[in-house]
């Protein structure tokens, strides 16, 4: 980062609250709220219209450290919380901040009904593979055969695709990013946040202290080096065959579409109502 | 076999020798540890048992309601938030008979955020029906989990067993773990008197209407009550088999007693420093330590305090509107008395502040001045 973008994110940080925070060195966390930042500053948005909403779990602190309205939920909850705010205040920017145990174990049920509904909200989940902050459990991400603190001699159950999960339940946006492509997740974050619907952005990021460790990834530049490695464009992706996609993962849009909005048609139904 | 260990693998141990047959838990802190040791274990071999870790806390205890009506020793643990979001299964647990023992390390709960000791979580679920244990040391805990599975075997109702996050959880101490032929011996393999079984085929969870739901209910609650009796039998075979002393109540220096405090988990292990200091300046303290908690044991409690002249109960819990919940039920444990001992509150502890022997000694001195107000808990170290 250079002296410039790091002033901007500065620009929007509580640096007299919260600090030092609570991220291990080399964590891909701060790439994702940084990225976040530049989204927002680049469309402009004002402090006041933007609310950030989190659950639980290393991603969950990322609100509090920043200038926004915030909003530190329950583990699982943050998307329920957000469609409150959505409903009472639906011109702000509500983006809720969620990690994949978050959004697809305990919260799962919420994520799915989310994307049916078509709220508009901005969902970045960010996704390591594992219960970070708890010491490393297996998550609904974890992908077969992978070692967790429950999974000592192999995982046994099979991952989700987070954004395959959010195209299917209807998703007006969906994208795939990580934390390598740090640029890419920018464009991805605005377009994101501009699109009127229900909008996810899965970003692939490296915890080396309670997944990389345990399944000898090696240090973060080399957990770093290998979301390169493992990276295919979409656009890519389609003309390969898919054994030769085996244990890589696709980055780009995988949804824009157009559809009816919860609270535009919800409008539509109370002013109707009236007549 | 003498340890060092954390209180969270106290509670693996205590249901590695319990032999449970099926593990369902959801990761939170300060719970994961248990569950962690209990995967190894049964991946490992050195427990046969089944270990899922499922999507969360809610799941975790609905699948043991599977595995325990399939007719299983099953085991969960959990912590604050967690023991929260399983509240419907938990009525669920109680109201199916089903001998579920549950290990739920006391942390505070949100809003805001903390995860530090503090015992309104599990105080928050006393009334679902379980049975609740309240646990002072890691050796308690082992001992517990053990003993809770005979007791909850014995009247078909679920256990409770709660401990102070971090005081406990993470803290070592030595511990004896008793050898597998002696729990063996202590507890026999479970034998549910119903349960999936395709040569008996019956009914689970059925409707029941009014002429039956009232009886079924009074059923629990004899059988709760019941436990009073059970687990002073279960205590004392435990003395005989182990030779570690546990009641429901304890007592500590109450026979010359004035004035007795009442604790529940760590905070008893410093109030009996500061029972012996008070000594030394000359006021005669004693000190009950609670251990079970639901149900009720009522006469116990009045047998150890209704000779006083005053009582003084240090919650590590504040129910907003009421104050403390252990000196609720002291207080209306004591009220049938003709002649009774003052009771006040303190609240103290919460969300893993320190309680040190100093802040007991100066919540006594304060209720001995004369000074307390009966009508208003001894909010102590309160910052104004």
């Amino acid at each position: 980062m250079d002296h410039k973008g790091t002033k901007l994110i500065h620009k929007y940080l509580r640096h007299d609250k919260k600090f030092p925070h609570v991220w291990c060195p080399g964590c891909g966390n701060g790439i994702v709220l940084g990225a976040l930042i530049r989204a927002i500053d680049k469309l402009g948005l004002k402090k006041d219209d933007v609310v950030m909403v989190s659950g639980i779990g290393c991603s969950g602190r990322m609100p509090v450290y920043v200038d926004f309205n915030t909003l530190h939920t329950t583990h699982g909850r943050a998307l329920t919380f957000a469609t409150g705010i959505k409903l009472v205040r639906p011109h702000l920017h509500v983006m809720v901040v969620m990690g994949d145990g978050d959004a697809t174990a305990i919260g799962g049920n919420h994520f799915i009904h989310a994307a049916r509904r078509n709220i508009d909200l901005t969902a970045i989940i960010v996704n390591n593979q594992i219960y970070g902050m708890t010491g490393g459990q297996h998550s609904p991400t974890t992908p077969y055969g992978c070692k967790a603190t429950t999974a000592m001699y192999g995982h046994i159950e099979h991952a989700f695709s987070i954004s395959e999960l959010a195209v299917t339940a209807g998703a007006s946006f969906v994208a795939r990013g990580s934390v390598y492509h740090a640029q890419m997740l920018d464009g991805m974050l605005e377009k994101a946040i501009l699109k009127k619907g229900f909008s996810v952005v899965e970003v692939m990021s490296n915890c080396h202290v309670q997944f990389g460790r345990r399944n000898q990834m090696g240090d973060p530049v080399t957990m770093m080096k290998r979301l390169k490695d493992h990276a295919v464009r979409i656009e890519k992706a389609k003309t390969m065959e898919p054994g030769e996609l085996e244990g890589k993962f696709t980055i780009g849009i995988l949804a824009d579409v157009d559809k009816p909005v919860y609270t535009e048609e919800y409008e539509k139904i109370r002013e109707g109502a009236k007549r | 076999m003498r340890q060092v260990i954390k209180g969270n693998h106290a509670v693996s141990h205590g249901v590695r020798l319990s032999k449970v047959k099926v593990i369902s838990a959801y990761p939170i802190t300060p719970q994961t540890t248990i569950v962690e040791e209990l995967s190894e274990m049964c991946a490992s071999g050195a427990l046969d048992a089944k270990f899922i870790k499922v999507e969360s806390e809610h799941s975790a205890l609905a699948a043991l309601i599977g595995s325990a009506t399939a007719g299983v020793r099953s085991f969960t643990a959990t912590s604050s938030q967690g023991l929260l979001l399983m509240h419907e299964v938990l009525h669920w647990v109680c109201g199916a008979r089903l001998p579920i023992v549950l290990a739920n390390v006391n942390r505070a709960v949100g809003a805001g955020w903390n995860i530090w000791a503090d015992q309104t979580d599990s105080i928050s679920q006393r009334d679902t029906g379980w049975i609740q244990i309240y646990c002072e040391s890691n050796q308690e805990v082992l001992d517990s989990v053990i003993m809770a599975y005979k007791l909850a075997e014995k009247l078909m109702l679920p256990v409770m067993v709660s401990y102070d996050a971090f005081f406990l959880s993470h803290t070592s101490e030595v511990v004896d773990i008793p050898d597998q032929d002696t729990v063996d011996q202590f507890l026999p393999p479970f034998e549910p008197p119903h349960k999936v079984d395709f040569a008996d085929p019956r009914m689970f969870g059925g409707m029941i209407g009014p002429e039956i739901y009232y009886e079924e209910r009074y059923c629990i609650h004899k059988d709760a009550m019941a436990a009073i009796k059970t687990y002073s039998e279960i205590c004392q075979q435990f003395q005989e088999a182990f030779g570690r002393e546990y009641a429901l109540a304890e007592s500590y220096m109450v026979d010359d007693a004035e004035i007795i405090v009442v604790t529940a988990g760590t905070i008893t292990s410093v109030a009996r420093i500061a029972v012996r200091k008070a000594r030394e300046k000359g006021i005669k303290l004693g000190l009950m330590k609670l251990r079970l908690f639901r149900p009720v044991p009522y006469e116990l409690w009045r047998g150890i305090l209704g000779g006083v002249n005053k009582v003084v109960v240090i919650d590590r819990n504040l129910i907003g509107g009421v104050g403390g919940a252990f000196v609720s039920e002291i207080r209306s444990a004591l009220f049938p008395l003709e002649k009774r001992p003052v009771v006040y509150s303190a609240i103290a502890g919460l969300g893993g502040r320190d309680v040190t022997p100093a802040d007991v000694l100066g919540i006594v001195e304060h209720v001995a001045s004369g000074k307390a107000d009966v009508d208003t808990p001894i909010f102590w170290g309160l910052k104004e």
